[in-house]
């Protein structure tokens, strides 16, 4: 046989592929019930090794970090210390004595590089010229001012508070989730120096066993912060640790219990049921899931739809944590995510300190989008 | 949202192959639907400009050339200009003559530095050097802790102190000279572009160590700001190449192909994967096809040669094509298969998949009734399906723990298949057996009876095998002449 053996690989790969999936996709579509089986055991990964190969030095101590006195940051303050190209795209259409097709050209390329995406980008322009058109408007100003307003209206979701339920029985607790490097564990540090603050009592449960010394950060943050810590082994159930913080919690009388889950891409499905699994677990007990955080960095892309959605899909998401946004990035994202998925933005990272999580104000936001 | 380009395509192509050739406002239509796409792939703002009007001028010489298949024009100039942009070349690292080669790493706060040093560290492992990993990342709680964690999974030292991050970088290369390894890996804290004072610090270490590479590590998820981000690390640091991370997820990726474009430096290295292994040289023709959402056949040819045993595969496919193919053959080609990696990533890879597939959800466990269907049967059963009455499918069905009808189910897409597969053997021994013509063969298949019908498989008729009707060759729209994406004259030919 004269085959290229690289076809006999590929068409076997396909073959398999297609057949087991066949059978698979069947499978579901006949018999729902079965997508309720019972979750398999959580997927357990390769726990790293213990023993460190003797280390040259001794572990860094963490340097000191500024303690949290500094006085609440505005989001327009940190976010116009980026060199805001849709400022400058705004005044440039400022700087045109009518409205021509540069102006919308502009106004397009300016929100899209704010990753406001192509499909709100084109949704928000074309209501503004209909607009434009039906109230025959001619200046510029008066465009950007509608803009600004229809920008604004787009975020409209009035509940961005943290919601904290005094009358329950066991601790509120508040889950933190999201793909990997967002800042979930530096956004907890941050929610447990300010919830402390104004006189909650803590405990944080390390619930990301996956990744090397996450466990560590959190405590670190944990001291600072004077509240408990529950962790548990490295590569261990993380169900189990935030379910054994969330009964300690609830032994001592303790109000809230802030869960670090490990980070992980909405596309494994196996770590996206095991979060389902840990969701679930956590109201085994007297404590209640009040908040569900999903933690997206500003800098992220058109992904972070797809990302709100697939955890929105297995925990239920309650809130969006803007994180890094006194970068050079915008966050457009939260406009798609807001408007497709209603999911409220409810905080914002702005800094490195605790005082630099602040409460997302939308008309603030755009502003600052506007203003240089 | 994700409408992969080549589905947007379809229906654009349709239209307008009834007309014979392309107008300049039909170009103009799909200029609009590629923007689209490249713009969702999130593709800078601006190169997506450029590259659209470079598209634009070839795609209207393509339709004035009055060529037969205009719509295929578009598609070859797309990938051909996307292809151009990432660069052919894969970075090859020149090992300093007077060790250690330095390698510092740099990136914003959470786009993989650590993770992405012990990677780094691994992989040089692999190419048989003696890396030492130093953690200048002062900053974060643990991140020291961190590294020295993976470190010592892979067996590699760790170098840090409690000073500061300079001194740390510099106190490692004296540590790398005194130990006599030859790699020094460098992490550093994550920090903004517009952090004055931390791109300072960098600047600062960079001078200390001298490094003969410096990386910048993206995320693959990263949208516009990932050209500003460049751009100024590349003003502090002379950056020598992109590591892109987390391009496990189904992020298109497309900050890679701005990054490269912007700054003139090459995706050195791409992370696929949580394990540290996860980790290759970045290929950047592979690239252009899944920022459009075409599939990557040459990454899943090598994993299909890396898992599969050739002679097996070979006889195997032999078989299969004389309708000699059983059971026990398919259990296991389904384990070598699994060998290549989870099956949702092999979906992905493979092009011309339906949409619904590609993005319905597959774990490897959602094969396994298959496989205990099959283990629960009888040699004579695997060997001849047909034997399989009711009381043995019972049988079966007890000893697997599934349904009768499950059974059956497999029972008879398997005899189906075995049909199909023999008239694709016919097909193909017509025209000689030869390897390059098999995937037409696959084409004639399909526009012969059903094979398409395998009972009640796919969303959309056709649709068994997947990546088969589409193979490159089989002149479907968005695959037959696409370069770069292994038409039977681009795969790294080892024909027999």
């Amino acid at each position: 046989m004269e085959w290229s053996i690289e076809w006999i690989f590929l068409l076997l790969a396909a073959l398999v592929v297609a057949f087991g999936f066949g059978v698979f996709v069947l499978n579901r579509r006949r018999a729902p019930a079965r997508t309720d089986r019972p979750i398999a055991p959580a997927p357990v990964r390769k726990p790293a090794p213990e023993t460190a190969v003797a280390p040259e030095t001794a572990v860094a101590p963490e340097p000191a970090v500024a303690p949290a006195v500094v006085p609440p940051a505005s989001l327009r303050d940190r976010m116009s210390k980026a060199r805001s190209t849709l400022a400058g795209a705004f005044a440039s259409v400022l700087g045109r004595s009518g409205i021509d097709t540069d102006t919308w050209d502009e106004l397009e390329e300016a929100l899209l590089r704010a990753d406001v995406g192509i499909g709100v980008t084109t949704g928000l322009l074309d209501d503004l010229r209909a607009q434009v058109a039906a109230d025959k408007i001619s200046e510029p100003d008066q465009l950007l001012a509608m803009l600004r307003s229809s920008m604004r209206s787009r975020l409209e979701i009035s509940e961005r508070g943290l919601r904290f339920d005094p009358d329950l029985d066991g601790p509120n607790i508040w889950m933190f989730v999201g793909v990997n490097g967002v800042g979930k564990t530096t956004t907890i540090g941050k929610v447990a120096a300010q919830q402390t603050a104004q006189g909650r009592t803590l405990l944080l449960a390390a619930g990301d066993t996956f990744r090397a010394a996450a466990a560590e950060q959190l405590q670190t943050w944990a001291e600072r912060a004077g509240a408990e810590f529950v962790r548990g082994a490295e590569g261990g159930d993380p169900s189990s640790v935030i379910f054994d913080g969330v009964e300690r919690a609830s032994a001592r009388g303790i109000d809230l219990v802030l869960a670090d889950t490990a980070g992980r891409l909405h596309t494994k499905t196996n770590l996206m049921e095991e979060l389902r699994k840990v969701r679930r677990v956590a109201e085994k007990g007297t404590g209640r899931v009040t908040e569900t955080l999903l933690v997206i960095d500003a800098t992220t892309g058109q992904n972070g739809l797809v990302q709100a959605r697939e955890f929105a899909e297995v925990t239920d998401v309650t809130g969006v944590v803007l994180t890094k946004l006194d970068g050079s990035a915008k966050g457009g994202i939260v406009f798609a995510i807001e408007t497709e998925m209603g999911i409220p933005v409810k905080l914002v990272g702005v800094g490195e300190t605790a005082a630099d999580l602040i409460a997302f104000d939308p008309a603030e936001f755009v502003d600052a989008l506007f203003e240089s | 949202m994700f409408d992969t380009l080549s589905s947007r395509f379809d229906g654009i192509l349709t239209r307008l192959r009834g007309k014979g050739r392309l107008t300049e406002a039909d170009v103009d239509e799909v200029m609009r639907e590629i923007r689209t796409a490249l713009l969702e792939a999130d593709v800078n703002v601006t190169v997506v400009r450029s590259v659209v009007n470079r598209i634009r001028e070839r795609a209207i010489g393509a339709a004035r050339s009055q060529a037969l298949d205009p719509g295929q024009q578009v598609i070859k100039a797309v990938n051909a200009e996307l292809t151009a942009i990432l660069g052919g070349e894969t970075l090859k690292i020149a090992f300093a003559s007077k060790p250690p080669t330095v390698v510092l790493m740099a990136g914003l706060q959470g786009s993989g530095k650590t993770t992405n040093s012990a990677k780094l560290a691994n992989w040089m492992k692999q190419q048989g050097r003696h890396p030492l990993l130093v953690g200048a990342d002062l900053q974060r709680p643990a991140a020291v802790e961190q590294l020295r964690t993976l470190g010592a999974s892979i067996d590699v030292p760790v170098f840090s102190e409690a000073s500061d991050p300079v001194r740390v970088a510099a106190r490692g290369l004296e540590e790398a000279r005194r130990l006599g390894r030859d790699v020094l890996i460098v992490d550093t804290a994550g920090r903004l572009s517009v952090d004055a004072e931390m791109m300072e610090q960098v600047r600062q270490i960079s001078e200390a160590i001298s490094p003969d590479y410096t990386f910048l590590v993206i995320d693959a998820m990263t949208g516009q700001d990932a050209v500003t981000t460049a751009e100024s690390f590349h003003a502090t640091l002379s950056i020598d190449g992109v590591i892109l991370s987390k391009l496990d997820g189904d992020a298109r990726g497309g900050a890679a192909l701005s990054v490269k474009e912007v700054i003139g430096r090459p995706i050195a290295f791409a992370s696929t994967g949580e394990k540290l292994d996860a980790f290759e040289q970045f290929h950047p023709d592979r690239m252009a096809g899944r920022i459009l959402g075409m599939g990557d056949m040459l990454t899943l040819i090598e994993q299909a040669e890396k898992a599969f045993e050739t002679d097996q595969a070979e006889e195997a496919a032999a078989r299969l094509l004389e309708g000699q193919f059983t059971l026990d053959d398919f259990l296991e080609q389904m384990q070598q298969l699994k060998k290549m990696g989870p099956l949702g990533g092999l979906m992905g890879m493979m092009p011309g998949m339906p949409k619904e597939l590609k993005g319905a959800k597959i774990d490897d466990d959602d094969l396994k009734p298959v496989e205990a269907i099959i283990r629960s049967m009888t040699r004579d059963e695997r060997t001849h399906p047909g034997i399989i009455n009711g009381s043995r499918r019972q049988r079966i069905a007890v000893g697997s723990g599934t349904s009768v009808a499950e059974v059956n189910r497999l029972v008879s897409q398997f005899a189906e298949m075995q049909k199909m597969m023999k008239r694709f053997g016919g097909a193909a021994a017509l025209k000689g057996g030869k390897g390059s013509k098999a995937a037409k063969g696959a084409k004639k298949g399909k526009k012969g009876k059903a094979p398409g019908s395998f009972p009640g498989a796919g969303p959309k008729p056709g649709f068994m095998p997947p990546g088969m009707h589409d193979l490159p060759g089989s002149g479907l729209p968005g695959f037959g002449d696409l370069p770069g994406l292994g038409g039977p004259g681009g795969v790294p030919g080892r024909k027999r």
